[in-house]
């Protein structure tokens, strides 16, 4: 070993430590999920991956309503995410690119909607949505989700607005383009790293989401979401960790997927959005 | 660009959407949570209506409950073992990235990455895995290493073994955001100071209190902002593990809130608590911010 290496010893060894530490939950889900019930049930755990089986992905997926859950949660998820955009784009278009009064107090008001304290209003949302007949309904949590995720939305989509320069769209609009048709062609195809950080955003927020879930959805089980489904999973599981593995794997599956493929893509566009035209 | 007279009415338009759903999904719940915590609001006025108000009743009643400050100042104790345990680690693997060679640290960056996106009620579910009392992970290594006691030890039976199982929980799904953050902020500082620093003879330790914390505070402290609200709130973690179990061991001030409304149907109590709550996390964090003030007053 050379004494550049032996140097750098420690502070390798304490790198893989924390590498270890961080990844090792993850890890040890996924590879419960693929193993043969006797070597889970085998008093000295091992470490390395060995036989493996999809028998408790398939106990996971047959159990009672796994699918009703995860098209719940999807349509949530979907719903909250593109009702965002839409309102959140108009909002930000007016606070970027339109001078007006009560600019200021708006985008102050955004800010602080920022930091609103959800968890305390699990108990209003609550009264409020039995008073409205909006218990059990999958609309009421898009509603909410939609929501929480709208002042992020705005925020961000508002910065990479800003830098994209307005002399583009005036370009368009010289060349014969309305006022509105030039956004569409010229602004938004631009914009696609900021709407895909923010609907990420937002899928995850959504897709995540507990405590609202678990407070509105009461007497019709078939409306759970997947996060509600899953903590309870010692009532459908009892102790097959096998199978509560699997499940669990399969609701990370998308958030994992679309952060490892919109990663790299959202981080450039971001330093793409930070230059100033 | 006007094409007519008068006030332009179109970002008016383009705002009301945001304003209408603010108003009604965020503004109208906060005032209804007032709202309720200053009127008599049981099961009856749930189905029924009518909630009559009745002052401070429900404050009072609260306050006087001696059982209430035992939640606070567990809910402090939480908050305080929590977020000193993340600032440490986080700054601790911040100073480490820096230091470490281009594989190593994105082999690193990537498995902090790979815990912040996991979502957090599949880690829960994972954490009640690995300790497990039968089969579980981590009494198996607490045995090896030669803690007998931990043979089948039921980790969420004992009041202070669950505390720590969600300490344990929450730290590992918050450090990946504060040593990803603290580290960005550590690349902002210029090479140059650390090699004049040095020319001028100072060690390793003078370095970080004089080059890099004064720079990092900035971001320091907004993290620490962060992560002191999320864990005050935090709730969806410790509700899907204990439900603010064994007995009380675990129940903080957002799990109380909700137990108060759910279990015993009072919903004012719950407003009451809720409402508290946030006056107490705000107080906390002016405090905080008054404090930062006076610091860099003094500077």
């Amino acid at each position: 070993m050379t004494p550049r290496a032996l140097r750098r010893l420690p502070l390798n060894t304490a790198a893989t430590l924390v590498f270890v530490l961080a990844v090792f939950p993850v890890y040890w889900m996924v590879l419960t999920a693929f193993r043969p019930t006797r070597d889970i049930q085998s008093e000295t755990p091992r470490f390395l991956p060995g036989a493996v089986t999809l028998e408790h992905f398939r106990n996971a997926v047959a159990a009672d309503g796994f699918w009703t859950f995860w098209r719940n949660s999807l349509l949530v998820t979907a719903g909250c995410v593109l009702l965002a955009l839409l309102v959140a784009l108009a909002a930000a278009f007016a606070v970027a690119r339109l001078r007006w009064r009560g600019r200021r107090g708006f985008l102050l008001m955004v800010f602080l909607a920022q930091v609103a304290p959800w968890e305390a209003l699990l108990i209003p949302m609550y009264v409020i949505a039995r008073d409205a007949d909006l218990l059990d309904r999958l609309a009421t949590l898009s509603l909410i989700y939609f929501m929480i995720t709208l002042p992020f939305t705005v925020v961000t989509l508002r910065s990479f607005l800003a830098g994209v320069p307005a002399e583009l769209e005036e370009a368009a609009q010289v060349d014969g383009c309305t006022r509105a048709g030039a956004f569409r062609r010229v602004t938004l195809p631009l914009l696609a790293p900021g709407l895909l950080a923010t609907s990420l955003f937002g899928f995850i927020t959504a897709w995540n989401e507990f405590a609202f879930a678990n407070m509105l959805i009461i007497k019709n089980q078939d409306d759970r979401t997947l996060p509600v489904w899953l903590s309870s999973f010692s009532n459908v599981f009892g102790t097959d960790w096998g199978a509560t593995m699997a499940a669990s794997t399969l609701f990370a599956l998308p958030v994992l997927v679309l952060f490892l493929v919109l990663q790299g893509r959202v981080s450039a566009g971001m330093t793409g959005g930070a230059v100033k035209g | 660009m006007r094409r007519r007279h008068g006030p332009d009415l179109r970002p008016y338009l383009l705002i009301a959407p945001t304003v209408v759903g603010g108003a009604l999904l965020l503004g109208y719940p906060l005032v209804r949570n007032l709202l309720i915590s200053f009127q008599e609001y049981g099961m009856g006025e749930l189905i029924r209506g009518g909630a009559g108000f009745v002052g401070f009743r429900n404050y009072r009643t609260v306050l006087a409950d001696p059982e209430f400050w035992e939640v606070v100042r567990r809910t402090f104790w939480w908050t305080l073992v929590n977020v000193t345990l993340i600032m440490v680690i986080g700054t601790l693997v911040a100073l480490m990235m820096q230091r470490l060679g281009r594989r190593m640290r994105i082999l690193v960056t990537s498995g902090l990455v790979l815990a912040w996106a996991s979502p957090v009620i599949a880690t829960t579910t994972v954490f009640q895995w690995l300790f497990a009392s039968r089969l579980g992970v981590v009494n198996w290594v607490l045995v090896r290493l030669g803690f007998e006691s931990f043979e089948g030890y039921s980790w969420l039976a004992d009041g202070p073994a669950a505390f720590t199982v969600l300490v344990l929980l929450v730290v590992w799904q918050s450090v990946p955001f504060a040593a990803i953050t603290l580290h960005s902020a550590l690349l902002t500082v210029p090479a140059e100071l650390y090699e004049s620093a040095r020319l001028d003879g100072a060690d390793g330790r003078r370095i970080f209190r004089s080059v890099t914390l004064p720079l990092l505070r900035p971001v320091f402290g907004l993290v620490l902002c962060l992560e002191v609200i999320w864990v005050f709130r935090c709730f969806a973690q410790i509700w899907a593990v204990t439900k603010g179990g064994p007995g009380e061991a675990t129940t903080t001030l957002p799990v109380y809130a909700y137990r108060v409304a759910q279990s015993l149907h009072r919903y004012d109590l719950g407003a009451a608590v809720s409402t508290l709550t946030v006056l107490l996390l705000v107080a906390v964090l002016i405090a905080y911010f008054r404090q930062l003030l006076r610091q860099e007053a003094e500077r």
